[in-house]
């Protein structure tokens, strides 16, 4: 914790961008920020516009709302009705309601639609140094970019339409450091499990964490994605990564972007985003990229995880009373008994999408996965069934320019449309009763992925290898 | 919102860590586009035996007969975890709940419950477990003094701390949207000096 040696003037970056969008701060109010960017979607969005026409108000800045239609949409169909009567319902509502206020909408088929937190980076509409919200709780993948991006909820979402502002405390700030080098192999997504199994599944509640270190520097824009989606997946409100020259090369020439002169004057705001040498984080946690290794989730929060040579956990292996309980229930609840190898529990399903690992080089891993694989004449277990679901026409486009569906199509993978799909499966991608799946998606809940469903958080490559082998696999002992 | 200054409830104790809004409302029930009809499918995995929600399960708390009629959930850590569906927040609500204690909430679930008006209060970790002894042994009855920060039960008064402008929030009825949009010249000119990329 900071103490009287804190420097005044030395500020993390996420005080640069709250004070950068500070509009009031009164005494006895909560503090007023200023949305840039605000994205929407079918399910969190009715009942706010309902609100503001109740309340005869308009939705102030239309221009700075982008619509896309993700959450429960059909991946077999790009009909509105393919996604069922309470779906179609509430996708029309969207439709409707952006038509009134004069939102722009990427609705089904549209070459810009995909997974909110897909479409917005790989538009250009994500940028560093403004405030992202969209009332989805992976807002925070946006922080990738140096912008503050964080879920809210409905109410909030109305607030933003009506004042294109929002009331916030400020909160806590952690800094994440990875330094040195991951081993072959590893992934983004092993390094943010690797993060969540050491916090625990609140360990940044109340905070906004900014990872940084080497090993983050390194990664590349989709990478640092995949990192700062699951920030929400320890507590924290948003997880930031300084922008770099990765992320003013991504974003250059993106079509909603800035061009000419107004692009040179960003790039140079945006390099003064970084944190002081001297500023203090109120915590501080570092990790060791060589001690990384592949990474799975055995229970029923993303922070019950272990290293994919490791053994199932009993309840005697924690001393917290409510961890050993939460470890018992999550044990039952998934069917799996204490000193087991993780990589001999079989599975049934897999489920390679969602807005953590959906875009292209999510893609081309599994792929190359597969690939190695058939080249030793192995296809998906006739035991298995595996669905690809890309995350937006853009990335589903691109991966069918490069042959990727064709792999997958050849090995036995389902290649589908764009959306949510399975991660949260609003639409009819959902689990059976005990069916046990490899998903390289967010949430490993309860119910998540369907009632009585067991979810194994992993990433893209670890999600490609159970496929075909019916259980999980240690890549790097197999030579794969 | 509607005011709210105190309220005197029975409390049911959910004895379960990181309970999640996927857990508090699934999404399946997410396709409406009204406010209202989440409340009968509030815990709904946990509440019922079969997928339609016709069977009760009667190891699940919140059937039991003893605690028919609770408005005050007490809980565990790291409440309303995951989704930021304000959905949750709106099924606990039409449920009949008015307060929520727990020693945490995740930020967004608690944003939420202060937009809507559902109180979530924080306590120590001993105060819960306190609370969690005497509810299980007993019919416990608490009153909620949101005026003077106090939660009262016959022998104890635990205090707790809320922000003073969602308190005022919360006491007043505040529309928040409203509240705001009475300071447009303030935002106004914030925007003025905006950079030509922002």
């Amino acid at each position: 914790m900071g103490n009287s040696t804190k420097a005044t003037t030395a500020k993390t970056l996420y005080e640069k961008l709250w004070q950068q969008h500070l509009v009031e701060e009164k005494v006895g109010e909560t503090p007023l920020l200023y949305v840039d960017r605000h994205l929407i979607h079918e399910v969190t969005s009715p009942q706010a516009f309902a609100n503001l026409k109740f309340h005869n108000r308009p939705v102030r800045h239309p221009e700075r709302t982008i619509a896309t239609m993700d959450h429960n949409i059909s991946t077999r169909s790009i009909e509105i009705d393919a996604a069922g009567e309470g779906a179609a319902n509430q996708l029309r509502t969207l439709e409707k309601n952006c038509k009134e206020f004069g939102i722009e909408l990427f609705g089904m088929g549209h070459k810009n639609q995909g997974i909110v937190h897909v479409m917005g980076p790989e538009l250009g509409l994500t940028l560093p140094g403004t405030i992202i919200v969209c009332g989805d709780s992976h807002t925070a993948t946006h922080g990738a970019f140096g912008a503050l991006a964080f879920g809210i909820g409905t109410s909030e979402v109305e607030h933003v339409f009506a004042t294109q502002t929002l009331r916030q405390t400020k909160a806590k700030t952690m800094k994440i450091e990875v330094n040195g080098k991951v081993g072959a192999g590893i992934s983004a997504k092993d390094i943010i499990l690797a993060i969540i199994g050491k916090t625990g599944s609140a360990g940044a509640t109340g905070y906004v964490v900014e990872y940084c270190g080497s090993a983050i520097e390194a990664l590349t824009m989709e990478e640092r994605m995949t990192v700062c989606n699951m920030s929400i997946e320890f507590g924290a409100k948003a997880g930031l990564i300084a922008p770099d020259k990765t992320t003013f090369d991504y974003l250059e020439g993106k079509e909603y972007a800035p061009k000419g002169n107004v692009w040179r004057q960003a790039v140079s705001d945006w390099k003064q985003l970084k944190t002081d040498q001297d500023a203090e984080f109120d915590t501080v946690l570092s990790l060791k990229a060589e001690n990384i290794k592949a990474q799975i989730t055995w229970g029923t929060t993303p922070g019950q995880v272990i290293s994919v040579d490791s053994l199932v956990p009993s309840p005697e292996d924690f001393t917290d009373q409510v961890e050993k309980d939460s470890c018992a229930a999550a044990l039952t609840y998934m069917g799996l008994t204490s000193g087991t190898k993780i990589t001999d529990i079989n599975i049934n399903k897999v489920f390679i999408g969602s807005c953590t690992n959906s875009r292209i080089e999510d893609l081309r891993a599994a792929s190359s996965i597969v690939e190695k694989y058939q080249a030793q004449g192995k296809s998906v277990s006739s035991k298995v069934d595996a669905i690809v679901v890309p995350g937006s026409y853009r990335v589903k486009e691109q991966a069918e320019a490069e042959g990727l569906d064709k792999i997958f199509k050849d090995a036995g993978f389902e290649w589908r449309l764009p959306g949510c799909s399975m991660c949260l499966g609003m639409n009819d991608d959902v689990l059976e009763e005990g069916d046990r799946c490899a998903s390289t998606s967010n949430r490993n809940f309860e119910g998540r992925q369907g009632r009585g469903s067991r979810t194994h958080l992993v990433s893209p490559e670890l999600a490609a290898a159970s496929a075909i082998t019916g259980h999980f696999v240690d890549l790097n002992s197999k030579g794969i | 919102m509607k005011k709210f200054t105190t309220h005197s409830g029975l409390v049911i104790p959910l004895d379960v860590a990181n309970v999640d809004t996927d857990q508090i409302i699934p999404k399946q029930f997410l396709q409406k586009t009204e406010r209202v009809g989440f409340g009968k499918h509030l815990f709904h995995d946990w509440r019922y035996l079969d997928i339609s929600g016709t069977k009760n399960n009667p190891d699940f708390i919140l059937n039991a007969p003893k605690y028919q009629g609770a408005s005050i959930l007490l809980t565990r850590e790291n409440f309303g975890c995951g989704s930021s569906r304000e959905h949750a927040p709106w099924a606990l609500e039409e449920y009949g709940f008015k307060v929520i204690i727990a020693p945490s909430f995740a930020d967004i679930f608690y944003g939420n419950c202060i937009n809507i008006g559902l109180i979530p209060i924080k306590l120590s970790e001993q105060q819960i477990n306190d609370l969690f002894r005497q509810a299980e042994n007993a019919e416990l009855n608490l009153t909620v003094d949101l005026l003077n920060n106090k939660v009262f039960s016959q022998n104890t008064a635990y205090e707790f701390s809320l922000d003073k402008f969602h308190q005022y929030c919360l006491e007043q009825g505040i529309d928040s949207v409203g509240w705001t949009l009475n300071k447009l010249d303030v935002i106004k000119s914030y925007e003025k000096n905006m950079p030509s990329w922002q």
